[in-house]
């Protein structure tokens, strides 16, 4: 028998970046809302102060800052012919551990989607004709918003963020120093692009030399101290190259913690459950609404916490799997194409161009989590596909990262020795020498990729674990390999001396290959309830007071990051139920 | 988690001193027992049955409720007024009351005149008040603000919760009427009256620090019995682990290069180019200050900006070449600079810079040595609501690591103080009862 | 639910309502102590000299001259056992992660769950791959060259490792010996580039070797120097000086 709470006005599920945003917006408007996160409290300068921080070890080895797949983990295989398996260790799923989600660990790569991100089906029909969308295979589908309509959300999750950039497309208006491709903006970034180090040189000079479009990625490591709308201050980045796997100790990389929780955390109609883990959303007898969530606190212990409104912000493969074991909506099946909750899993496909020079001075050590320089001149649909067996594209980026000595042991040129006397020698040598060219490239949903229950293995809560069977379009893997083949020349033009081409997409998909860590979709959005989870509005189709958002609502990835679109997709939703929905609780239209 | 509140202990001498120097002193008594200025209050209807409608009046009260940062010291785990709050002090400790209008745990029971007898002369239902409650400072309250004031409390909640404020007080200290004699000794029960020459904003402005504001009780120094130290007025005090700063016109560490509009700034947002408020004073401004008008705080800015400075000169600065300060130079890199900045700037309005300092160059380092140790949060008021925190290092850095580290940030970029003694980090450490240091290696 | 049902308790805030707080973790605002949360204090090794997991003096010796043919000591530094490897090691073996804290252990381990994952998963701890490795590795040198690992010379020990390494060789069939290879290289190159405090990298040598200043956390003044040797002296997470 569950103990039950006092009823709140919404209960959020998960208090990372798109928890936070809605919990901000709805308490704003003085609704009472109770945030529920599976893991502890942490916090800038009692959990991750600089005097902390700088420990890979700690961080990037151990991954304390990342949910352990002891408690979380899913269970994979290619193809329905196979039995899944669970992964084990960590992978590609890169959960947070605490409150902040993984918006506290996160790097903080800031993009936007481009405009045609959203609708990949109907554009690439009208430019290419529809045997270019591959029906046969893929699954593609437009999300029921544009780029137009999320403008206003994207340049409102910018300014919490203090998002540090330099733009190229302002209300049309193109300006070479940014990117020149992206979506039109309301205005710039709210604070300046980061500085340009040592290989940010090399590729930018590089790809200026071929022609191509380079320019600073927009990050969400702020570059000078900013004031955000909500009245809080960040700091500025100090490129401590401790920050993808970290906190952040001088509240410089944006996160709910450092943008949000000060005035949120304040708020006396605003409370958090720590350490507690919800199993399920509760439905109501009338089959149309939810009451509420059910939860499992640190002991074991279970409680029931009602609500008007259910927000389900949890990263994306635990919306999907609570969706799943609360038996709301109708999971997917592949064979008839008929269900929706699982479907339209997606990754991203990545290559890229390992390079090492002979005398060069990287200092790898300065940098921080989204610093880097980029092209898009082969992402989205920014060149001509007609004779290219692909759609989509890749960003394509050089890292300024960080300088993490135990990682970077394994970036050798190759042949060189893994260990020993020769081990040494090159490490001493290319450590400073050693840089990455990395595409970021798209992935497009397939028919034949799942999410539902494992048959067989559970969580300590008994609650089964979520079965994900997918591998790669052959669209993406042919684009995987055009982009490679783009990575490996500009290695070159660099001036590395060894350059070697990776491709992630040449073999099958797996879990524990650590391509990207983002995964999307499973409870899509859209236009149609035949085809998608949740309306535009991230409504869900099935019970009108239950909301999930996140990148679960995703129909296919875009080759960027996908923090800015979570970000502005979670304030259209919360400003859509603070407006509309309390007045007039019913599927939004 | 209990919060340590051990800066709290404003009057934590008030014990035995005060209960002998209650004998032979009954000359004085009759002065400063005299609570004749409360006749203008009325003294029939108890609070619980008080019905005011006056809105203005109300709203009036509740501001003087601010000013005098009431919420601050009576709110408590069972609700806004209900007291409980501990103060911890060497002699035991004393529960805060519950002022709530209840009659038989609050203040309902009281008069108007009991009420005035409480707030401005120490003289509670229970006997004499122990100067925790800042009635020294309270007695300059006008009777205006008293009306007011009493107006607000009628509108508050009645919640019952019993207190038992001074059950934690060893004897002799738990018998009120030692504190008639500290009281003999130490207490003005009279107004403020007018200087001549000075403006109105200026008598508001002293008005507001040395009455509701009570600023005093910590940035004075006190004598052997607790009290204030009058020709010492506002030259800096200390509260628990924490140094209230000099106040005065003092260049180098007073307020002397504030403008005005600095001090005001500060006062309403918690923080100003130089400083940011931590610690005790982080809740003075929470609770208090920073809802007070602005031409009230530009009249306290104006009333301390007049105030002559304090005679402490500028030290020679310890220098930079030596191995410790070299030492320093790193560990701060290392350490601090992410934050406070590589020239000590600060950082936006969250962090406070270094530099130009003022109170961090005090020959007091207690505040800067608590912070180092067991870290502390900036204060979050409407306007600047961050509140960011200020690591701890007792963790990470012994004795000697931090006494070199504050005598470093204490004089670099143009600043000068005097060094900190080692001694005093380990006792502070030992005070705190912060975590040792882990090996280094 | 109806529309008059719904959001009943709009603006009342959760602070006023008398219900008892239930559960320990409830927050509402934020905590008052600002001291360094305990469970995120550095860990660092023990360092009493004592080993906790290997506590076996063969265990120790093999292990030793693994991770010396791994890092040998040449010019460039010392070995990995003069860099506190095996200190190293056995703190990590006594921790969280030589239990495995973090993996999911649930069984069954799954036929062809390795392939499918492309990459060998272990239900067993990291203390017990270590305990089984390491005996099977002593054994297959006592098997192989009548001698301990230990006892064996540079080549032939680098003939070993580089057959595990390749998967050319089996310890035995508990062992998964290629990923036991890859286990010790990978705690050899922690132990050698980790913080100081977990016992390896004695005096930073790892980090000198390759130029990585260490644990400190502003780079703003260095920043613009693009392309030169800063020549940054390392530091560490909790330094002498």
């Amino acid at each position: 028998m569950a103990n039950k709470r006092p009823k709140a006005d919404v209960v959020i599920v998960g208090l990372g970046w798109s928890g936070s945003l809605m919990a901000e917006e709805l308490t704003r408007a003085g609704l009472n809302v109770v945030a529920i996160d599976r893991g502890p409290w942490i916090d800038t300068s009692t959990h991750t102060p600089p005097a902390v921080d700088p420990d890979e070890l700690r961080w990037g080895q151990r991954k304390e800052m990342l949910a352990p797949p002891r408690d979380n983990t899913v269970t994979f295989r290619n193809h329905d012919g196979q039995d899944a398996a669970p992964l084990r260790d960590y992978g590609i799923f890169e959960l947070g551990a605490g409150v902040g989600g993984a918006g506290y660990h996160w790097a903080g790569m800031a993009w936007r989607f481009s405009p045609w991100d959203f609708q990949v089906r109907s554009r690439t029909i009208e430019r290419y004709g529809r045997a270019k969308a591959q029906d046969g295979e893929m699954q593609l589908q437009d999300w029921g918003v544009t780029y137009d309509d999320l403008e206003p959300f994207y340049d409102q999750w910018e300014r919490i963020a203090g998002i540090s950039g330099k733009a190229g497309n302002i209300k049309g208006k193109i300006d070479a120093a940014g990117n020149v491709f992206e979506g039109p903006r309301s205005r710039d970034y709210p604070t300046p692009k980061l500085k340009t180090l040592r290989i940010m040189e090399l590729f930018n000079k590089a790809t200026t030399d071929m022609g191509l479009h380079p320019f600073t990625i927009p990050c969400a490591n702020i570059s000078e101290p900013y004031t955000n709308p909500l009245g809080v201050t960040m700091g500025a980045c100090t490129y401590c190259g401790f920050c993808l796997a970290y906190g952040c100790g001088n509240f410089s990389k944006s996160s709910p913690q450092a943008c949000i929780f000060p005035v949120l955390v304040r708020r006396p109609n605003f409370q958090i459950i720590t350490k507690s883990c919800v199993t399920k959303v509760n439905k109501a007898a009338d089959g149309k609404t939810v009451t509420g969530v059910t939860f499992a606190d640190e002991h074991g212990r279970t409680w029931e916490q009602p609500a008007d409104i259910v927000c389900l912000t949890a990263f994306q493969v635990d919306n999907v799997r609570i969706l799943l074991n609360s038996g709301i909506g109708k999971t997917y099946d592949p064979r008839s194409g008929t269900g929706t909750i699982g479907r339209n899993f997606s990754f991203q496909t990545v290559s890229g161009a390992d390079m090492w020079f002979e005398d060069e001075q990287i200092n790898p050590f300065i940098g921080t989590g989204g610093l880097g320089s980029q092209i898009d001149d082969y992402n989205g649909d920014n060149f001509d596909h007609s004779k290219l067996d692909f759609i989509g594209g890749a960003g394509m980026l050089t890292l300024a990262r960080d300088g993490a000595p135990i990682a970077k042991a394994n970036a050798l040129p190759q042949g060189s020795p893994r260990w020993g006397a020769g081990f040494k020698k090159a490490y001493a040598k290319y450590y400073r020498n050693y840089g990455t060219i990395f595409n970021q490239g798209c992935s497009m949903p397939v028919k034949a990729a799942t999410l539902d229950l494992d048959p067989t293995y559970r969580d300590k809560f008994g609650v089964p674990l979520l079965r994900l069977t997918y591998d790669y379009a052959q669209s993406d893997r042919n684009m995987a390999k055009f982009t490679m083949d783009r990575a490996v020349e500009i290695a070159r033009e660099m001036g590395a001396a060894h350059v070697s081409g990776f491709n992630f997409a040449d073999k099958a998909f797996s879990t524990a290959v650590i391509a990207s860590d983002h995964v999307i979709g499973g409870a899509v959005m859209g236009d149609d309830p035949a085809t998608s989870a949740v309306n535009p509005w991230l409504q869900s189709w099935d019970a009108h007071n239950l909301f999930v958002v996140g990148a679960s609502a995703f129909p296919n990835n875009a080759g960027y990051n996908p923090t800015g679109t979570v970000g502005a997709l979670a304030i259209r939703t919360a400003q859509a139920i603070h407006q509309n929905y309390v007045r007039n609780p019913a599927p939004l239209a | 988690m209990t919060p340590k509140r051990n800066w709290k202990r404003i009057a934590l001498s008030v014990g035995g001193a005060a209960i002998v120097a209650a004998a032979g002193l009954g000359l004085w008594a009759g002065r400063t027992l005299d609570t004749s200025r409360s006749n203008v209050a009325d003294d029939k209807v108890a609070l619980a049955d008080v019905h005011i409608t006056d809105q203005a009046a109300i709203r009036r009260g509740e501001y003087v409720m601010r000013m005098a940062d009431c919420a601050a010291c009576h709110n408590a785990s069972a609700g806004v007024f209900t007291g409980g709050y501990p103060f911890e002090t060497d002699f035991g400790t004393i529960l805060s009351s519950n002022i709530t209008p209840d009659r038989q745990t609050g203040i309902g029971a009281m008069t108007e005149r009991d009420f005035f007898n409480a707030v401005r002369h120490g003289q509670g239902s229970k006997g004499f008040l122990y100067p925790a409650m800042p009635y020294t400072a309270y007695a300059k309250l006008t009777d205006a603000d008293m009306h007011d004031l009493w107006a607000y409390m009628s509108t508050v909640q009645p919640i019952p919760n019993k207190v038992d404020e001074n059950g934690g007080m060893a004897f002799p200290f738990n018998i009120r009427l030692a504190m008639a004699g500290w009281n003999m000794l130490f207490y003005d029960r009279l107004p403020i009256a007018p200087t001549a020459g000075k403006s109105a904003e200026w008598e508001r402005g002293r008005y507001l620090v040395d009455g509701g504001g009570h600023c005093s009780a910590c940035h004075s120094p006190r004598n052997l019995l607790g009290a204030e130290k009058a020709s010492l007025y506002l030259h800096g005090g200390r509260v628990g682990s924490w140094h209230a700063p000099d106040l005065t016109g003092n260049p180098h560490v007073g307020l002397g290069k504030s403008s005005a509009q600095d001090i005001a700034e500060y006062l309403k947002t918690g923080g100003d180019k130089t400083a940011i408020a931590a610690g005790p004073m982080a809740e003075a401004v929470e609770h208090s200050l920073q809802y007070l008008a602005d031409r009230d705080l530009n009249a306290m800015a104006v009333y301390l900006k007049s105030l002559p400075a304090s005679d402490k000169p500028r030290p020679q600065p310890i220098a930079a070449d030596s191995q410790a300060m070299q030492r320093a130079a790193l560990r701060y890199e290392v350490n601090c600079s992410a934050c406070h900045g590589v020239r000590g700037e600060g950082m936006g309005n969250m962090v406070p810079p270094f530099a130009n300092n003022q109170g961090l160059q005090s020959d007091d380092a207690s505040s800067a040595i608590t912070v180092m140790l067991v870290g502390g949060r900036a204060s979050s008021t409407r306007l600047k609501p961050t509140g960011a925190g200020m690591p701890s290092f007792s963790w990470k850095m012994d004795d000697r690591q931090i006494t070199e580290t504050l005598d470093y940030v204490r004089n670099s970029w143009g600043n000068a103080a005097i060094p900190v003694r080692e001694s005093d980090v380990a006792k502070m450490r030992k005070t705190l009862d912060a975590t040792k240091n882990l090996p280094a290696n | 639910m109806k529309r008059r049902d719904m959001l009943t308790s709009l603006g009342v805030a959760i602070a006023a309502a008398p219900a008892a707080r239930l559960i320990a973790n409830e927050m509402q605002g934020f905590p008052h102590d600002m001291a360094l949360d305990q469970a995120f204090m550095p860990k660092p090794a023990s360092s009493d000299g004592k080993y906790q997991v290997l506590t076996r003096e063969i265990d120790r010796r093999t292990i030793a001259a693994v991770f010396d043919r791994l890092i040998p000591e040449d010019a460039l530094g010392p070995s990995a056992t003069q860099a506190g490897c095996v200190t190293f090691l056995d703190g990590q073996l006594a921790g969280a992660f030589g239990m495995g804290a973090t993996l999911y252990r649930a069984g069954p381990k799954a036929v062809g769950e390795d392939a499918l994952m492309q990459k060998p998963q272990f239900i067993a701890t990291p203390r017990e791959r270590y305990e089984t490795g390491l005996r099977a590795l002593e054994a297959y040198a006592q098997r192989t060259h009548k001698a301990s690992f230990s006892d064996l010379d540079a080549q032939q020990q680098d003939a070993i490792l580089a057959g595990m390494e390749k998967g050319s060789i089996e310890l035995a069939p508990e062992v998964n010996t290629q990923a036991f290879f890859e286990l010790m290289l990978a705690n050899a190159r922690e132990g050698y580039f980790a913080d100081p405090m977990y016992g390896g990298n004695k005096d930073m040598a790892g980090w000198k070797m390759i130029g990585f200043p260490g644990a400190r956390y502003d780079y703003r003044l260095y920043a613009d120097r693009t392309g030169e040797d800063l020549g940054l002296e390392p530091v560490s997470l909790i330094p002498k000086a």
